[in-house]
């Protein structure tokens, strides 16, 4: 697993995001935050792991860990076309100017995220946001579950194959009471 | 010049080079003096009658005040690609989350300056295209050469230049005093990015704006010289249909094919072809604005493709001279072309290509050593010449060359594919994350259906390859197998027709205005696209279906022809080309762009009546209150893409990217969760009414065709919008949302005025939100940002 990024242009990060070397350091970061959220990308209908569409790990997860989604694009629909209903939606933008608001209050209107988990976006769309939350959003953590390592969050898994990625989904999930 | 009275001064117009004092009454001791004009350095006719606005040639800094405004509603979000400054010797400066660079400048401004410096480089790069088609076009035709775009039909010819300069061309040489003064703001523009000028973000944001407003006079001024001369479609809805796609081409015949922006040198190769009786002998081909522009005047050429398909063709071996002018090129195009033998004229003094200039030397001779092999490119500044040698050089090397090709077979793919390491390098450098990886190991087992799947998706870059390890011609596999796709390609597209008629805008004028056209959707720009140009297909057809008005322009115009419905008919034969609902009208190259804006601005003008002549912020916020105008770049890369997007930013006109176009790292976002942000005032009273976030954004990045067609409907809603046009645009916004989002919109609480907002059908379900959200009715104002726009209260 290689800390490069995964696109091979995006380098210019002198602070570079801490490689999650084991999906525990996700679970632990979720449950020492106050208010998670998670950002849903469209190659959430994308990307297939082990005959499963992303999306659907995502369902799992979303559901054991309690952590809102909000999703970008016309993500809304997909999940709502599988039977869960994401805490909000906003285009990838919109949400990433919200974040780097201070005064933002959440989708619930009950206060400022302080954890971002973002997956499933473009690759070089999110580089480009986590760009932006760790300019102008500096003490809001960001971390990216993708399989892809992303230079500009805080906490990012390495480049990782299609079956460690839907491993480390996993894993991820069975911690949390609901995904057991 | 301190005899002229004080209330007279305002009369005074100086330019760089001229005084102009223009005195309409004055009565002194020894006489009575009316409309007396002198001009120092230049003779004025200045027939028009218009009075002058407040900011004729605006400085950087005239209407500052208008893009705050602006600003202020659309806060810029900024996405730095790099921590860095690297722009002087004080630097690399890290400037990550705070830190201030050697210089002081912060990473908001690091990041605006470099908006700046796109904006600058695109309006250079149109300005000084316009400046070469302006001379060229002037030794030809002489600088009294009467300026007409559309005869009877286009009595405002230029609305652009008219607008930002105050000056209405006639002639040619009435354009070189409009370029003067473009050239002189891109210097000033430019000038600002230098270290140790502009510090603040938002002041680096309105020269932006500045550099949009500067491109797009340039763009306009380009595009009325070629059609006034050129004998181009004049306004025409009826433009001719030009046969596009390679499968389209002859290529038994001799293939001239021409790549990039300036119609000057393909005109020279068109007129020699046809003085040489050659034209039913040979095919004159074009990629990007050039092949637009060749078809504007040639009608028998034709389109090849769009930009990004340079690689494509000319290793498919079709082409048996390259001719390149400017923009967009492919700076390897010589090493391509050399590899199938194509000889390569370079006839632009902005791409040389390192050839030896022959310019001066005998035609013939030229054409020899270009035949021979005894040099594979050269540097031909003389169009004519270009023209003479590119069609004598085609017809005596097409029978050596045979169209020979650098595209493997599919033996030598599969052969080749077996030494791909499967190391991801080629995957990890292509913009599009393409599987290349999983592609050529199913390759190297014999099956190639992955590798075809993959020809759509290919923007052609190449950088695959140069990431390959084992220097494997990845493109080219993915071409050859997806050849049969390439060589079938054989469509339709309306040759672009320039300007919109004055009549066109009398018919529209009135239900754009009150939102009962339920928008006007720009789809322009380069073809960078996610997954292929059928995205832009798509949406042109759906917005066209619904009566919008569908402008397309350079090479999104391409591919919006590049499909067929289900009659097996284009975009271009199935809707009409005229600018009316469910029109579908192409205007033309990337020049042709700032026609687009003119339609708006002639809407503000011809419609209501609204003077033009310098008197840009009161266009701009009549544009940006009651047009519903949006714009659609879904493949734009470039920083002509990114000057366009700021001349209609500066509009007052939305404009959304597809998600490369994220990587102009700074979008400009408004708030719907912030009410406060979207007061304007009621001119008719002056009271402060709150119209919600229409429109939202003024630049924002969608990340699939899906959100597009939501966001565009949603930002097609105007303060303006009577409840009946109201009524149209949220239906067709709730309608694509629940299509593509499977529910209603959350946020129609904000558009809905009174309930004659609401469409009929859905009054059960507009209901229960507007309840949900304790929604209250509001006014219709006669909306504007500007006080001065307020007129008295009536007692």
């Amino acid at each position: 697993m290689s800390c490069e990024p995964w696109q091979c242009a995006e380098i210019a990060a002198t602070k570079k995001a801490n490689p999650i070397q084991k999906p525990e350091i996700v679970v632990a970061m979720i449950k020492k935050a106050s208010r998670p959220i998670l950002i849903v990308g469209s190659n959430a209908t994308e990307r297939w792991m082990e005959g499963k569409q992303l999306i659907e790990y995502l369902i799992d997860f979303a559901k054991a860990s309690k952590v809102p989604v909000v999703a970008t694009a016309h993500m809304v629909g997909e999940f709502i076309k599988r039977g869960y209903q994401p805490a909000g939606f906003m285009s990838a933008m919109d949400i990433g100017n919200r974040l780097v608001d201070p005064e933002w209050q959440g989708i619930d209107g009950k206060g400022h995220p302080d954890l971002v988990l973002l997956i499933g976006l473009p690759y070089y769309m999110e580089a480009l946001i986590l760009s932006g939350l760790k300019h102008f959003a500096p003490d809001l953590k960001t971390m990216t579950l993708d399989n892809m390592y992303h230079a500009h969050a805080s906490w990012s898994f390495p480049n990782a194959t299609l079956e460690e990625w839907a491993a480390n989904l996993k894993v991820i999930t069975s911690k949390f009471e609901g995904g057991q | 010049m301190e005899f002229i009275a004080k209330p007279l001064q305002r009369f005074l117009n100086l330019t760089t080079k001229n005084v102009n004092i223009k005195i309409d009454e004055m009565k002194t001791n020894t006489g009575f003096i009316k409309n007396l004009e002198l001009s120092i350095g230049k003779v004025t006719t200045d027939n028009w009658t218009e009075p002058m606005g407040p900011t004729p040639m605006p400085s950087l800094t005239a209407l500052r005040d208008w893009d705050m405004k602006l600003l202020t509603k659309y806060k810029p979000f900024y996405m730095p690609d790099c921590d860095l400054c690297c722009l002087c010797t004080y630097g690399k400066c890290d400037l990550t989350a705070g830190k201030r660079g050697a210089c002081g400048l912060d990473i908001a401004a690091q990041s605006s300056r470099i908006v700046l410096l796109a904006c600058s480089i695109g309006a250079a790069t149109h300005t000084g295209h316009a400046r070469h088609v302006v001379d060229h076009l002037i030794e030809k035709y002489g600088r009294k050469h009467p300026i007409d775009v559309g005869g009877l039909n286009v009595k405002v010819e230029a609305p652009v230049t008219r607008l930002v300069t105050g000056i209405k061309p006639e002639t040619l040489g009435d354009l070189e005093e409009v370029l003067e003064y473009c050239e002189m703001q891109i210097t000033h523009l430019l000038s600002v990015a230098h270290t140790g000028q502009e510090g603040n973000n938002l002041d680096f944001e309105s020269k932006a704006f500045h550099a949009g407003r500067i491109d797009q006079v340039g763009m306009e001024v380009a595009d009325i010289a070629q059609i006034s001369t050129l004998n181009f479609p004049k306004a025409d809805p009826e433009a001719p249909l030009i046969k596009m796609g390679i499968g389209s081409v002859d290529t038994s015949k001799p293939v001239i094919m021409c790549i990039g922006h300036n119609v000057v040198p393909s005109v020279g190769i068109i007129d020699y072809m046809k003085e040489s009786k050659l034209d039913d002998k040979m095919e004159v081909v074009g990629l990007c604005c050039t092949a637009f522009d060749n078809t504007r005047y040639y009608n028998r050429a034709k389109i090849v493709g769009p930009i990004s398909w340079q690689l494509r063709f000319i290793r498919g071996g079709f082409a048996d001279v390259v001719v390149l002018d400017e923009q967009c090129v492919r700076t390897d195009a010589f090493d391509e072309a050399r590899k199938v033998r194509a000889p390569v004229i370079a006839a632009s003094e902005k791409n040389c290509m390192g050839f030896k200039n022959r310019t001066n030397d005998p035609a013939d001779e030229i054409v020899a050593d270009l035949v021979s092999g005894k040099v594979l490119g050269v540097l031909i500044l003389d169009p004519e010449k270009v023209g003479e040698v590119a069609v004598k050089v085609a017809k005596q090397i097409a029978p050596i060359r045979k169209k020979m090709n650098n595209l493997p077979t599919i033996d030598e793919i599969k052969s080749l594919a077996k030494t791909c390491r499967q190391c991801n390098l080629c995957q990890r450098s292509c913009p599009q994350d393409l599987q290349i990886p999983a592609a050529l190991k199913a390759a190297a087992e014999g099956n190639l259906a992955p590798l075809t799947d993959l020809y759509e998706e290919c923007i052609g870059c190449g950088r695959c390859e140069e990431a390959c390890p084992v220097k494997l011609q990845i493109h080219s596999f993915i071409v050859k197998a997806g050849e049969k796709f390439m060589l079938e390609e054989s469509n339709l597209c309306r040759a672009g027709r320039g300007a919109v008629q004055d009549v066109e805008i009398r018919n529209v004028g009135s239900p754009i205005v009150l939102g009962e056209i339920p928008g006007i959707l720009a789809v322009v720009g380069c073809a960078n696209y996610p997954h292929g140009g059928k995205d832009v297909y798509d949406i042109c057809r759906e917005f066209a279906s619904r009566r919008f008005i569908v402008v397309t322009s350079g090479c999104s115009a391409m591919s919006a022809g590049s499909y067929k419905n289900e009659e097996g008919k284009t975009l271009y034969e199935e809707f009409s080309g005229g600018f009316e609902a469910g029109g579908v009208l192409n205007v033309g190259s990337c020049v042709a762009n700032a026609h687009i804006a003119g339609a708006a601005i002639k809407v503000a003008n011809i419609f209501a009546k609204r003077n033009l002549r310098g008197n840009y912020e009161e266009i701009a916020d009549y544009i940006h209150n009651r047009v519903g105008a949006v714009g659609l770049a879904w493949g734009a890369y470039s920083q002509k893409a990114a000057s366009i997007a700021s001349g209609f930013w500066s509009l007052g006109v939305p404009v959304l990217v597809g998600p490369h176009g994220s990587k102009y790292r700074r979008m400009l976002l408004g708030r719907e969760d912030k009410p406060e942000d979207w007061e304007v005032y009621d001119a008719r009273t002056g009271n402060k009414v709150n119209v919600g976030p229409s429109p939202e954004h003024l630049f924002q990045t969608v990340e699939t065709p899906q959100e597009a067609m939501v966001s565009i409907a949603k930002l097609c809603i105007r303060p303006n919008d009577t409840w009946k046009g109201r009524s149209i645009k949220l239906s067709h916004y709730v309608d694509l949302h629940k299509r593509h989002y499977g529910c209603m919109p959350l946020d129609l609480h904000l558009f809905v005025r009174t309930m004659a907002d609401v469409p009929m059908t859905m009054k059960d379900e507009f209901t229960k939100i507007l309840e949900a959200h304790d929604w209250k009715e509001t006014v219709i104002p006669d909306p504007t940002l500007l006080p001065r726009m307020i007129r008295k209260m009536k007692e």
